[in-house]
C-alpha cells in the first residue's frame, strides 16, 4: 500500500474551505464555513444532528455547489469529482442480496466508475489483498457485504476508499452504529492511516470523545456555522458560546469533555455518553 | 435408450419449425431478462420491472387494435413508461415507487379499454390471452433478427454499465462522488429493462414477464455472492427453465386433456418457482455450514489491544 509515486508531505495543506455558504430550498444551511485540512492529520467534524456535517462533506465532494466561498484542493479549485478524495457515507442502506464480497466492494474502489466488464488481473487482486490486510479485513474478505457487521462494513468501506490512493479521506459518522470496541478499532485504524500515508482524514461525529485521543484538530459545527483549530483552542466556553450564540459550558471530566449547551436539547447525547464508562486510549 | 429419448422428446420436437423458433427466441429472451434482472433486483426496482410489463400490456393491446405486431407495441410503451418513471422522480426510491404506481395505473386502464375494443370488434378472446400470457409457438421466424438485435442491445447496456451499476447499488452517494453519472446510468438501466421486458412480453406474456425478469435473478443471488457468477447463474437458470418449459409444453400435447397442449408460460413460471425454492434451500444449507465465520472474526478485546496493523508502520510518538 505504501505509495511511492505520490509521497504525501506531512502538514501540506490538502483542502481548504474559504467562506463557504450554501443555500438549499431557501434556507441557509452553511454560513461562512472556513477550515483547512493537512496531510497526515486527523480532523474531527463535530456537531449535533442537523448541524450541517453531511452537507459540508457534500460540498467538499462537489455534490453541492456553494452559494458563496471557495473549496480549494491542494491550493487549486477542486476539479469536479476527483479520485483523490475517498468517501465513506453516513449510512449506505445496503441491500443484503447484493452479490458482492467484501473484496469485490474494495475492488470497485479501484475502478467502479469505469465502463465494461473487468478482466481478471493478478495485480488488481494483489492490490485488493494488500488493502484488505491494511484494514485487517482478511478474515471476512470473502463474506457477502450484506452480512458484515457494522465494524466490518466500516473497515471494508475504508479499504474501498483507500485503494484509490486518495489524499483526502472523508468519513461521515463512521462510529454511529458501532459498539465501543469496534469504535476504538476504527478510530485507531484511521489515525494510523492518516500518519502512514500522509492522508488528510476528516471524520464527522456527533460525539467528540471517542476521537479525542487521535484528533489533531477539530471543526466544530453548530447550525451551519463552524469554528476550527486545535481541539484545546476550539472546545472552550468562549469560542463555543460565540458559535452557539448563547452560553455553553465546557466541562472536563477525567479524560472526557462534555459540552453542555444549556437549553439546547440536541446536546443531550453528549451527556448521555458519560453514563457509559469508556476506557481511554487505544492500547 | 431410444425409447427413453422419444418419451422425453416426443416425435417431431426437433423438426417442428415453431418449436425451433421458440427454442431460439424464447431462450435468448429469457437469458436477457435474467441478466438484466440481476441488476433490477439489486437496485430494488422489481416493482418498476413489473410495471413495465403491465405497461407493455397497453402497448400490446394497442398494437393488436391497430393490427400491428404486438412486439412494437410492447417496446414502444415500455420505453415510454420507463421514460415517464425516470422523469417523475426516479431519483428518490420512494418517489420512484409512487411515480411508477401512478404511471402503471393509467397504463392498465388504457390496456383494458384497448383489449375490450379489440376483442369486441374482432370477436376473438385469443388475442387477450396471447398478450397477457404470451405464446412462444406463434413467433414468426422472420422476427428472429429483430429479437436478436434488441437482445444484444439490452445485454450491451448492462455489460457496459456493469461496474457503475454495482457501485451505485452499494451507494448512490459513493458512486456520484466518484464521478459516475448515476442519473444517466439509472436511466440506461431502465431502458435495458424496458427492452428486456418487452421481449419477454411476447414470449412469456405481459403479466408473466416479471417472473423471468426477477425469478432467475433472485434464485441466482441465493446461490452465489460473486457478481459475475450471479449473472452467469441467472443466465443459465433463465435459459434452462425456458427450454425445459418448451419441452414440457410440447410433450403436454399428449397429456390430458389430449389434443390440446398446456401453455409454455405455465411451465416456465412453475419451473422458476421450483428453482427459486431449491436455491433458497441450498442457501439455507450453506448458511448453516458457514455459521462459525462470525465467531472466528470476532476477536476478543485482548487481541484488539495488542493488534498489529500489518502493512502500516507504528504510529510515530505512540507509547
Ligand atoms: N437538500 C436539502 N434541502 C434542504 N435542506 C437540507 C438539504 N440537505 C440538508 N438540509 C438541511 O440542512 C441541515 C443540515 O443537514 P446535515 O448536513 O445532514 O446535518 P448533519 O449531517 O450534521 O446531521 C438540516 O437541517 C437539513 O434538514
Ligand atoms: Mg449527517
Amino acid at each position: 500500500m505504501t505509495d511511492t509515486s505520490r509521497p504525501g508531505v506531512r502538514d501540506e495543506e490538502i483542502l481548504s474551505l474559504e467562506g463557504v455558504s450554501l443555500w438549499l430550498s431557501g434556507r441557509e444551511i452553511l454560513h461562512d464555513v472556513a477550515f483547512s485540512l493537512r496531510a497526515g492529520e486527523l480532523t474531527g467534524l463535530i456537531g449535533s444532528n442537523g448541524a450541517g456535517k453531511t452537507t459540508i462533506f457534500r460540498v467538499i465532494l462537489g455534490l453541492e455547489t456553494p452559494s458563496a466561498g471557495k473549496v480549494l484542493f491542494a491550493g487549486h479549485p477542486r476539479q469536479r469529482r476527483s479520485k483523490s478524495i475517498g468517501y465513506v457515507p453516513q449510512s449506505i442502506g445496503l441491500d443484503p442480496d447484493v452479490p458482492l464480497r467484501a473484496r469485490d466492494l474494495v475492488a470497485l474502489g479501484l475502478d467502479g466508475d469505469r465502463f465494461g466488464i473487468p478482466l481478471p488481473s493478478r495485480s488488481r487482486r494483489q492490490l485488493v489483498d494488500e488493502v484488505l490486510e491494511a484494514v485487517d479485513a482478511q478474515g471476512f474478505a470473502d463474506a457477502r457485504v450484506g452480512k458484515l457487521s457494522g465494524g466490518e462494513l466500516q473497515r471494508t468501506l475504508i479499504a474501498h476508499a483507500l485503494i484509490a490512493k486518495p489524499r483526502l479521506l472523508l468519513l461521515d459518522e463512521p462510529l454511529a452504529s458501532l459498539d465501543i470496541r469496534s469504535e476504538q478499532e476504527v478510530v485507531g485504524l484511521l489515525a494510523k492511516i492518516a500518519k502512514a500515508h500522509a492522508i488528510a482524514v476528516l471524520i464527522s461525529a456527533h460525539e467528540m470523545n471517542p476521537l479525542l485521543p487521535v484528533m489533531d484538530r477539530v471543526v466544530y459545527v453548530a447550525s451551519g456555522r463552524a469554528a476550527s483549530g486545535p481541539t484545546e483552542e476550539v472546545v472552550r466556553e468562549d469560542v463555543l458560546s460565540a458559535l452557539y450564540g448563547h452560553h455553553v459550558d465546557v466541562l472536563h471530566v477525567h479524560d472526557r469533555i462534555l459540552v453542555v449547551a444549556g437549553k439546547d436539547e440536541t446536546h443531550h447525547t453528549e451527556l448521555e455518553r458519560t453514563r457509559t464508562v469508556v476506557p481511554r486510549g487505544l492500547g | 435408450m431410444d425409447a427413453v429419448l422419444t418419451s422425453i422428446f416426443e416425435p417431431g420436437f426437433f423438426t417442428s419449425e415453431p418449436v425451433r423458433v421458440a427454442v431460439v427466441v424464447g431462450g435468448a429472451v429469457s437469458l436477457v431478462s435474467a441478466v438484466v434482472g440481476v441488476f433490477t433486483v439489486i437496485r430494488g426496482q422489481s416493482f418498476a420491472g413489473h410495471s413495465l410489463g403491465d405497461l407493455g400490456t397497453t402497448g400490446g393491446a394497442g398494437a393488436f387494435l391497430v393490427g400491428a405486431n404486438p412486439l412494437w407495441g410492447f417496446v414502444t410503451f415500455a420505453i415510454i413508461g420507463a421514460g415517464a418513471m425516470e422523469l417523475f422522480g426516479a431519483r428518490r426510491p420512494r418517489g420512484r415507487d409512487m411515480a411508477t404506481g401512478i404511471v402503471l395505473g393509467a397504463g392498465l386502464g388504457i390496456a383494458a379499454l384497448f383489449l375490450y375494443l379489440g376483442t369486441t370488434q374482432s370477436n376473438t378472446t385469443g388475442a387477450t390471452i396471447t398478450i397477457l400470457f404470451g405464446s412462444m409457438f406463434v413467433i414468426r421466424a422472420s422476427m428472429i433478427p429483430v429479437f436478436a438485435l434488441l437482445s444484444v442491445l439490452a445485454l450491451a447496456v448492462v455489460a457496459l454499465l456493469y461496474r457503475p451499476l454495482l457501485l451505485s447499488a452499494v451507494s448512490q452517494d459513493i458512486a456520484s462522488a466518484r464521478g459516475v453519472p448515476v442519473r444517466v446510468v439509472g436511466a440506461l438501466h431502465l431502458l435495458a429493462m424496458a427492452v428486456a421486458v418487452s421481449l419477454s412480453c411476447v414470449t412469456i406474456g405481459a403479466i408473466l414477464s416479471t417472473a423471468v425478469l426477477i425469478g432467475p435473478a433472485a434464485a441466482a443471488l441465493r446461490l452465489t455472492k460473486r457478481p459475475g457468477l450471479a449473472i452467469a447463474w441467472a443466465a443459465v437458470i433463465g435459459l434452462a427453465v425456458t427450454w425445459l418449459g418448451i419441452l414440457l409444453a410440447y410433450d403436454s400435447y399428449y397429456w390430458p386433456p389430449a389434443g390440446r397442449g398446456w401453455p409454455v408460460s405455465f411451465f416456465v413460471v412453475a419451473l422458476i418457482l421450483v428453482v427459486y425454492l431449491l436455491a433458497d434451500l441450498a442457501n439455507g444449507q450453506k448458511a448453516r455450514r458457514a455459521g462459525p465465520r462470525a465467531i472466528a472474526s470476532d476477536k476478543g478485546p485482548g487481541v484488539v489491544a495488542g493488534r498489529a496493523w500489518p502493512s502500516l508502520p507504528p504510529e510515530p510518538g505512540a507509547e
